[in-house]
């Protein structure tokens, strides 16, 4: 199995704050991986350096084999690496149709093409994807009026009509009511296995997370703690640790 | 609906038409609404449709008034020594010379206007919000002070271009209809534009830059391109006023920015910010009253505009349009859900 990011000692200070130090990883292709640890362990920060929204201080990045640590969010965007947010960010003020059409890629798409009404193939497209996540009968709403969890759907969703290769997910079930989260880790399953899109997970619900991941990364104070299959974290004595406080 | 629609488009095409003759005493008044128009829409495109709200729009219009009237001079004399004869001397322009001039003039200033938005944007639009708009200001009167330096061009007198040759009577009305013609292109312009993919990026900038980033669209050269657009029609409205006015100078006429450099902004704010009706609406209203207040409350017109302006921006922020689509939303396609239908589960 080839590896699709590759993180190598990667360094991201704050000031005096050192949120990511020598963090290396690597995501495989078509997989689901995770990324857990405790609040304020740099999960985010990674995330963010990965989708170029800050310099790394030192280390390498490759999205495809290619380094990606000096390109800018949009080139790596168009690239087909994608991330959501873990505050959600929607179009609030457009319904959810709309929402999905601007989330066409534009990696694909010249100036004479952007220039084109959207054609019945997108709607189609659009209308497909709302139905996956279970948002269709809503699509026409505000979508700045749907729940927060709904919201979350519904950005998932504009992931989704990017077509991305790999996607990134900070918290995708934070916020989503219990019941619904069980949809959500098919839908996510079924992205990855339908879709062939790889994802990568932050994920603080650890039965989500042990669902659905291969392969699980755990951060600490911003330092790589441990790696490893769901059993083998779930049975680390300093992931245990890390999570109740014994650092 | 879209007999209702065709009825009123129809409507208003013909009261364009009928309009300079149903009003002669009117055209100039006629030939600057439609001006102002123009300059709304085009204001609106980035700072309703795209959330860049730019104060120096007034630059493409100053720039291509100069620009028409050196192309159309230029092509028949020397320039620096038609501005420095300041009119005095005797320049003959022949018909051909006179619309020539002003066909390519007009369109150079529009072409312009364009590549300078390019020029400048790449340099402000890294600014947002409040910081955008006067940077962009800033641009707008630096322009000015520099064009009334400039004695190629005239310096701070100005360029005093040829008469409509002809009964003036019918030059007006000729000033009327390419004004007219003008903003009826920008609002089909506007109108296809804001349906396309295209539109929706820009939306996307407005609602959520950071966003849009992140789903890869190419926000800087939308943002460019965009300002492109709306400055090649400031520049043709620009150029068609150099040959209307006849007689232009830079601070008060061409890089006016306190008067149709603030209009503008006035106008869309009235009629709505980002809807495609509310810059056209905005600019007949704002049009009558300055009209009214400058005519029956002269000496405080400018109190009146003020007092416009702080009710606007405090009390109706929308505009007519965002409040007509607030109050009846289904006007416009907006499906509201209804309280007993709702949140079930």
């Amino acid at each position: 199995m080839s590896s699709i990011i590759d993180v190598s000692a990667v360094s991201k200070s704050f000031g005096g704050v050192v949120a990511n130090k020598d963090v290396s990883l690597s995501v495989n292709s078509g997989t689901i991986t995770g990324l857990i640890g405790p609040n304020g362990s740099g999960k985010t920060t990674l995330f963010n350096s990965i989708v170029g929204y800050h310099p790394i201080d030192s280390g390498s990045i490759k999205f495809e084999g290619k380094e990606i640590s000096d390109l800018s969010v949009q080139q790596i965007a168009r690239r087909g690496l994608l991330r959501t947010f873990q505050q959600t960010r929607i179009y609030g003020a457009m319904d959810g149709v709309q929402n999905m059409l601007i989330s066409l890629p534009h990696r694909k798409m010249s100036i004479f093409d952007a220039l084109k009404t959207f054609t019945r193939e997108d709607y189609e497209r659009a209308d497909h994807l709302l139905e996956f996540v279970g948002l269709y009968e809503k699509r026409m709403l505000k979508s700045g009026d749907l729940s927060f969890g709904q919201q979350k759907l519904l950005e998932f969703a504009m992931a989704l009509m990017n077509e991305p290769t790999c996607l990134l997910l900070d918290e995708p079930t934070a916020g989503i009511n219990p019941t619904l989260i069980n949809g959500l880790i098919d839908r996510l399953k079924r992205a990855n296995s339908e879709f062939g899109i790889t994802l990568f997970v932050i994920e603080h619900n650890m039965r989500v997370i042990m669902n659905m991941a291969e392969k699980i990364y755990c951060l600490a104070h911003g330092e790589m703690l441990a790696e490893g299959t769901p059993d083998e974290i779930q049975n680390d004595q300093r992931v245990i640790d890390a999570y109740l406080g014994a650092h | 609906m879209t007999r209702n629609k065709t009825m009123l488009y129809g409507a208003i095409m013909a009261f364009t038409f009928i309009a300079p003759f149903a009003f002669p005493t009117y055209g100039t008044q006629l030939a600057t609404l439609w001006l102002m128009i123009i300059v709304a829409l085009t204001w609106d495109m980035t700072g309703g449709q795209m959330g860049y709200n730019s104060l120096g729009n007034i630059f493409f219009y100053g720039t291509g008034m100069y620009v028409a009237a050196l192309i159309a001079i230029g092509m028949s004399y020397d320039v620096g020594e038609y501005t420095s004869a300041a009119g005095g001397g005797i320049y003959e322009f022949t018909d051909l010379q006179y619309f020539g001039g002003m066909a390519l003039g007009v369109l150079g200033a529009g072409l312009f206007c364009s590549l300078t938005a390019v020029i400048i944007g790449s340099l402000t639009f890294g600014l947002r919000g409040p910081y955008f708009a006067i940077g962009t200001l800033g641009v707008a009167i630096a322009a000015g002070e520099l064009v009334s330096n400039w004695d190629w061009v005239g310096g701070g007198q100005g360029i005093a271009l040829p008469v409509y040759p002809g009964d003036l009577d019918v030059g007006k009305t000729f000033f009327y209809f390419l004004f007219a013609a003008v903003g009826v292109a920008t609002f089909l312009f506007c109108k296809w534009l804001y349906g396309t993919r295209f539109g929706a990026a820009i939306n996307a900038i407005r609602d959520d830059e950071e966003k849009a980033d992140a789903m890869g669209i190419h926000t800087l050269r939308y943002k460019l391109y965009t300002w492109a657009m709306a400055a090649f029609f400031v520049g043709l409205a620009g150029g068609i006023s150099a040959f209307q006015l006849i007689h232009f100078e830079p601070l008060e006429s061409a890089y006016q920015t306190i008067n149709l450099g603030i209009f503008m902004v006035v106008c869309v704010l009235l009629g709505g910010k980002g809807t495609l009706w509310g810059p056209v609406v905005g600019a007949i209203l704002f049009h009558l009253f300055k009209e009214i207040t400058w005519n029956y409350l002269l000496g405080w017109q400018w109190v009146a505009l003020g007092a416009l302006i702080v009710v606007t921006v405090v009390y109706f922020q929308d505009g007519l349009m965002g409040w007509l689509e607030y109050k009846k939303p289904e006007w416009f396609g907006i499906k509201v859900e209804k309280k007993a239908s709702g949140e079930a589960r």
